[in-house]
């Protein structure tokens, strides 16, 4: 019995354990340090709530790229950041002329229609072409090949857009219809909040809905789960990839307008940060399981935006907001030493590994 | 075989001993200074290199300098001592590994003789150790951190001057103007971790705080970071009257933009330093930029409006930034070293001994520049400065001065 155990428990899994329950004890001591002081109130908290679930909403758009690529080809996508970035750099052009003709004020919302359609429109071609010219070649190579192509291509469209458009900002006009705020039990709520919460549940219910419910939905699950035999079913397995790039792409696209809804200031560069979170939200959600990157987004939304000041606040750190992104990480960590496939990801992990 | 090989070694040997003896009878200059000298044939031109920030967000801050300088090149009919100029240089994109990239290129050409730069405090903090060790004299338009002239400072080093303000003068104006003129009491900074940041956000809190003030929180937003709402949250905490973020962009208008939708801040006062004078802060920020403050010097004068009149005829618009006139300043100063100590030969070959150039740039005494009377000190600070502070409006720009009062047109 003993023996069986001590097998079983190797002197790594303890040391990683050990990690793992220090790095919770801190967490959860800072954060009782934190609310012992009480230096925030109970709004600041559901400010940063808010905050964070809209952040969190923009991240689960664009992780659905990088998961639902990943459980049909077991392939990351890491040039879906540029993906994510192409859309909203390119549209903002379409937006100062909207906003100089005067259109944006007057249809507010027919312009944020356009903007989010040019956006996807732009978002998807780009992920088109990406699996056509760059992973299709690829297909049959082994695995680690086409993720080096995706870091080529992720280099390739960032300078390629700095090429362009060159290496400056370019700020979003405003959409002064979306000004309006409105104040429940002592916290404000912006439109701009709402809108990009519920744009993303919406895109998020669309995506989902097509995954599960229509045919070619049905399709995608049946190459995600096994390739070969779908084929032999009389499933064009080539359409299928080119349709998911496709989805991916355009919730890519839709997310770049509700982003920068939120941060109005595009450049070459902006993909970079994003698409990492995105990716970390998938991986924390479960790769490859749809509903599991939007739970994994949320939480990494919330913890960025929460996170520094519940955690650190309370441990004497000067500038908690700089350990944002470590926080990010770290709670990644944690989830990958307690539940190595991610929240939602048993599953899958049982089925493909 | 090997005959043939002696027989043309010793053709090279005689053919070098002639050319050389012919190079001893032309010159009649030993170059006797500590660091070098750098020679310029007859016809070569005098290489003057820039190491600006031409790139990026915060390229307005550089291409601005460059046009001043270029404007100081054409105003000297392009020569120097009858030699043309050569005016080329490094894009620095107003950070130290740019600063860093910059100045390995530009320290590998020996031909050389001063650098115009650098933008931003984090490049000169890279790129100085290697432009003062290959002997060049550096004159910078717009770096203000304290440390670079200050003699004690390992970010100090020799040869390096410059013609836009101490932070030291530019944070004590601030703190002046918060508490005297606002008659605000409270006050937050942030920095982002650039050298010319977190000292400006320094000598501001300490200035604020010997004037009587509180200082709530100085606390820091990293490079990148686009989601201000826990930083912001924070400092909300504190509830101060104004918060001062001496930073660059994109960063600060992500935080003009975000301030005004945290709840405590709605009303919060915003002030920003010479990083944020931009146009580009029009363009990033939007409508939200409505009554933000930066403070930056204040250059007026008869010559300088008749400057700005030849910048608008060259360039086709208005100076889009604040530091065109330090960097014409900067190379006429520079100009003047060079005139004083360069050694001129019958047939036109000059030669600029480094050590000298140096030594004549810090006796440089009364300058009359655009920016004022100038005097260079050995530490390298040359400026004579008005800080001034400016209110943006929305669809407006330049931003409008309103401090110190006396100055206002």
């Amino acid at each position: 019995m003993l023996r069986t155990l001590r097998q079983r428990i190797t002197l790594t899994d303890i040391f990683i354990w050990v990690i793992g329950l220090a790095i919770a004890g801190v967490v959860i001591w800072g954060t009782i340090r934190t609310l012992e002081l009480g230096q925030y109130s109970g709004s600041t908290w559901l400010d940063l709530t808010i905050k964070g679930l809209a952040l969190g909403g923009v991240y689960a758009l664009i992780a659905m790229g990088y998961t639902m690529v990943y459980g049909i080809l077991k392939m990351i996508n890491f040039a879906h950041s540029e993906v994510f970035m192409s859309g909203p750099f390119t549209t903002v052009f379409v937006a100062l002329g909207l906003s100089n003709s005067g259109f944006l004020d007057k249809q507010p919302i027919i312009s944020l229609l356009i903007m989010t359609l040019v956006s996807a429109g732009i978002s998807t071609t780009i992920a088109i072409l990406l699996e056509r010219l760059c992973y299709r070649p690829l297909r049959s190579a082994p695995r680690l090949v086409p993720l080096i192509t995706a870091i080529g291509a992720s280099f390739f469209l960032q300078y390629a857009f700095k090429g362009v458009f060159g290496s400056g900002v370019y700020g979003y006009p405003e959409i002064k219809s979306l000004e309006q705020s409105w104040t429940f039990g002592g916290i404000q709520i912006y439109e701009t909040q709402l809108v990009v919460i519920f744009g993303a549940i919406a895109m998020m219910l669309v995506l989902f809905g097509i995954v599960q419910w229509t045919k070619i939905g049905k399709a995608m699950r049946a190459v995600s789960e096994d390739k070969e035999a779908a084929e032999l079913m009389g499933i064009n397995v080539d359409r299928i990839i080119v349709f998911t790039f496709a989805l991916g792409g355009a919730s890519a696209g839709v997310a770049g307008i509700l982003y920068t809804l939120l941060f109005p200031v595009v450049n070459f560069f902006m993909g970079f940060f994003p698409g990492i979170k995105a990716f970390t939200a998938a991986v924390l959600g479960g790769i490859g399981n749809v509903p599991g990157a939007f739970l994994g987004s949320i939480i990494l939304g919330l913890l960025e935006s929460i996170g520094p000041n519940l955690f650190l606040t309370g441990l004497g750190v000067p500038s908690p907001s700089q350990l944002k992104d470590a926080i990010a990480f770290i709670v990644l960590v944690l989830i990958l030493i307690f539940r190595p496939t991610g929240i939602l990801g048993e599953r899958i992990s049982q089925d493909k590994a | 075989m090997s005959k043939r090989l002696l027989v043309f070694v010793s053709i090279l040997m005689i053919a070098s001993i002639v050319l050389s003896a012919c190079g001893q009878a032309a010159a009649t200059y030993t170059c006797t200074d500590s660091i070098g000298c750098v020679k310029i044939g007859p016809t070569d031109p005098i290489h003057i290199a820039y190491l600006l920030v031409v790139s990026g967000p915060n390229s307005a801050l550089g291409i601005d300098s460059r046009n001043g300088v270029e404007i100081a090149i054409a105003d000297a009919g392009g020569k120097i001592l009858g030699h043309d100029i050569k005016f080329d240089g490094e894009d620095g994109g107003c950070s130290a590994d740019g600063g860093q990239a910059a100045g390995t290129k530009l320290a590998s050409d020996s031909t050389i003789v001063a650098v115009i730069g650098t933008s931003c405090s984090s490049e000169a903090r890279a790129a100085e150790p290697l432009l003062s060790a290959a002997g060049f004299v550096t004159i910078s338009s717009s770096n203000t951190a304290p440390d670079l002239t200050d003699p004690t400072n390992p970010n100090h080093y020799p040869g390096y001057f410059r013609t836009a303000h101490n932070d030291i003068i530019q944070g004590a104006a601030a703190a002046d103007f918060v508490y005297n003129f606002l008659g605000l009491r409270k006050a937050a900074t942030i920095h982002d971790g650039s050298l010319y940041a977190d000292k400006l956000q320094a000598v501001f809190a300490d200035n604020f705080t010997k004037l009587g003030g509180t200082v709530t929180l100085q606390t820091s937003v990293t490079i990148g970071q686009t989601d201000m709402s826990s930083v912001l949250a924070s400092i909300a905490s504190g509830s101060p009257e104004l918060i001062y973020f001496p930073i660059f962009l994109p960063e600060g208008a992500f935080l003009i933009d975000q301030a005004r939708t945290t709840p405590g801040l709605e009303n919060t006062k915003l002030m920003g330093a010479d990083g944020l004078y931009s146009p580009d802060v029009m363009q990033s920020a939007g409508a939200a930029v409505e009554g933000f403050m930066v403070s930056s010097p204040l250059v007026q004068g008869a010559a300088y409006d008749a400057f700005v009149a030849k910048y608008v005829a060259k360039f086709g618009e208005q100076p889009i930034n604040i530091f065109h006139a330090h960097a014409y300043d900067g190379f006429n100063i520079v100009k003047a070293a060079i005139e004083k100590v360069a050694v001129q030969e019958s047939d036109g070959t000059i030669y600029i001994p480094r050590q000298a150039l140096r030594d004549a740039m810090a006796a440089t005494k009364d300058f009359k520049g655009l920016t004022g009377v100038l005097t260079c000190n050995v530490d390298g600070d040359c400026a004579n400065p008005i800080i001034g502070v400016y209110e943006y409006h929305a669809g407006q720009y330049p931003p409008t001065l309103i401090w110190p009062t006396e100055y206002i047109k």
